[in-house]
């Protein structure tokens, strides 16, 4: 499903991040991804889910190479995957069911389907007793589990998640990471960027290594 | 994509730039007026232009062509000339004066001393003439063929004073176009510099959107809508302040127009001139909001 081919990203300075990396990912499995801080995990999520385009290389989702895709396409790609960022990137002034909503708005779906979809959603996540509250006033937990919530509302098949349990004590790791496993489950692809190691070894997926740019 | 799904957001956006809108009620009522203020200046100067053109055309009634006859011409002469120019076009009205009847006139007015000094009547018969139409041209035209009658002497006509006036409304009529033009241009850059800020104060939500798909058409359409609701509403301005200025006027013209006689008000303006300011306050809010969000997006590239 997913297939990095050669793929080298350098950043304006010089920096190579990653350097000729070759990765393949089968539709359904679920893939830890780590190293140490700076190692280019985020990067390579960034790249995958089409937020920065690779230096070289080839990167292709499916049938679709898109380290090839114009600006103009880049919205219509994403909308076929699910992020789950370290910093969450929630709406503060919205509702956290405005929140959900926004991606299903994106999608041209309104009206009293979008709020039955965003409110499963919520349900999925545990935060259906939330949906009029500020996000602002939800736990790191709870805001990562919203976000998970954003994420999967619009049903994509990927999904990215960047360091979802950082920041975040055991018991509440343990919460994000039993809804990721479930949706995995249900035959979603899961890429998760973490630099947990007793979070790698309790799940028991294959684990991808990022050091010095490259993979192992 | 349905049809009513792409309408449904359409309707969403509309609401959403609504809610933008109320949301810095004393900002968004700021920039109405000044918009309003911007459009109501050629609209009044569209107002003036239209109502002294109108006046002018009631004028009509009273616009005379004075027309003396050579000193020798016969009165039977002089009555049959008039007689012949009653059936011609362009001419509403023609009074035969006779020169006893323009003598006697003299004596009234008071030049009776001056008059009774002279040992024969010096005045010559003369026809007095309303044309059908005041313009310039039309006067001339009628001028000239007066002129062609070997028994008339000279012409006093308003030709002069309705070239005049049309060089001075066609100066209006330009005027009002080249302060339309510039306001406009100021009205669409108040709309730009409206929906840069409000790009600025939204960039999270904006960068946000993006990451999950949003498309830059999805993120444009509630800042088009807010822009051609600011215009609109600007028009809307324009409108009651044009409306109540014509009002408050109408009360000197109508004290003016009476000591002429005349029972002239000044018109407001007319629906299809109305729902131009509308529409185009509109078009120009939303021609502003689209250069400038097109323009702001590109910043967070």
């Amino acid at each position: 499903m997913i297939e990095l081919i050669n793929v080298t990203k350098h950043y304006p300075g010089g920096h190579v991040t990653l350097a000729n990396v070759d990765l393949h990912i089968q539709r359904g499995e679920m893939v830890f991804i780590t190293g140490r801080s700076g190692a280019g995990k985020s990067t390579l999520l960034k790249l995958i889910g089409s937020i920065e385009k690779p230096t070289s290389g080839h990167i292709k989702i499916g049938n679709e190479d898109i380290s090839r895709l114009r600006r103009t396409t880049v919205p219509y790609f994403r909308l076929n995957i699910g992020m789950i960022f370290q910093d969450h990137k929630l709406l503060y002034d919205r509702s956290v069911l405005d929140n959900v909503l926004l991606p299903l708005h994106i999608r041209e779906v309104h009206g009293a389907e979008a709020t039955r979809r965003a409110r499963a959603a919520l349900e999925k996540v545990g935060l259906a007793n939330r949906e009029r509250s500020r996000p602002i006033t939800l736990s790191g937990g709870e805001q990562q589990r919203l976000c998970i919530a954003r994420a999967i509302v619009g049903r994509p098949r990927l999904i990215l998640a960047d360091e979802p349990t950082a920041n975040l004590d055991d018991d509440y790791a343990h919460e994000i990471m039993g809804i990721l496993q479930a949706l995995n489950e249900g035959g979603d692809t899961i890429l998760i960027a973490t630099h947990d190691q007793d979070l790698i070894v309790r799940y028991g997926k294959r684990r991808l290594v990022l050091a010095d740019g490259t993979l192992s | 994509m349905s049809l009513g799904a792409h309408a449904q957001h359409h309707l969403d956006s509309l609401i959403t730039a609504w809610q933008r809108l109320r949301a810095q009620p004393l900002a968004s009522a700021f920039s109405i007026l000044v918009i309003g203020i911007a459009l109501s200046l050629p609209t009044g100067l569209y107002l003036l232009i239209s109502n002294l053109d109108r006046a002018s055309n009631g004028l009509a009634e009273h616009t005379e062509i004075t027309v003396f006859l050579k000193p020798k011409t016969e009165t039977a002469t002089a009555l049959s000339l008039a007689e012949s120019l009653r059936n011609e076009p362009g001419i509403r009205k023609l009074r035969f004066v006779s020169r006893e009847d323009a003598l006697l006139e003299l004596q009234r007015s008071g030049l009776d001393d001056i008059l009774t000094s002279l040992s024969s009547n010096p005045l010559p018969h003369a026809l007095v003439i309303e044309p059908t139409q005041t313009s310039a041209e039309q006067i001339r035209r009628l001028d000239q063929r007066l002129r062609q009658r070997p028994e008339v002497d000279a012409i006093a006509s308003a030709e002069a004073w309705a070239r005049r006036l049309t060089a001075l409304l066609d100066f209006g009529i330009g005027l009002t176009w080249m302060l339309s033009t510039v306001l406009a241009l100021a009205l669409a850059a108040i709309t730009g510099n409206t929906i840069r800020l409000q790009i600025y104060a939204r960039r999270d939500e904006i960068e946000i959107s993006r990451l999950i798909g949003a498309t830059d058409r999805f993120i444009r359409r509630p800042f088009l809508y807010f822009g051609a609701l600011q215009g609109l509403l600007g028009g809307l301005t324009a409108l009651l302040i044009s409306g109540l200025a014509i009002l408050w006027l109408n009360q000197s013209v109508a004290e003016l127009a009476t000591t002429y006689g005349s029972s002239f008000r000044l018109a407001l303006l007319d629906v299809p001139i109305s729902l131009l300011l509308l529409v185009g306050g509109a078009l120009l809010g939303l021609a502003g909001a689209g250069l400038s969000v097109t323009y702001t997006l590109r910043d967070f590239d």
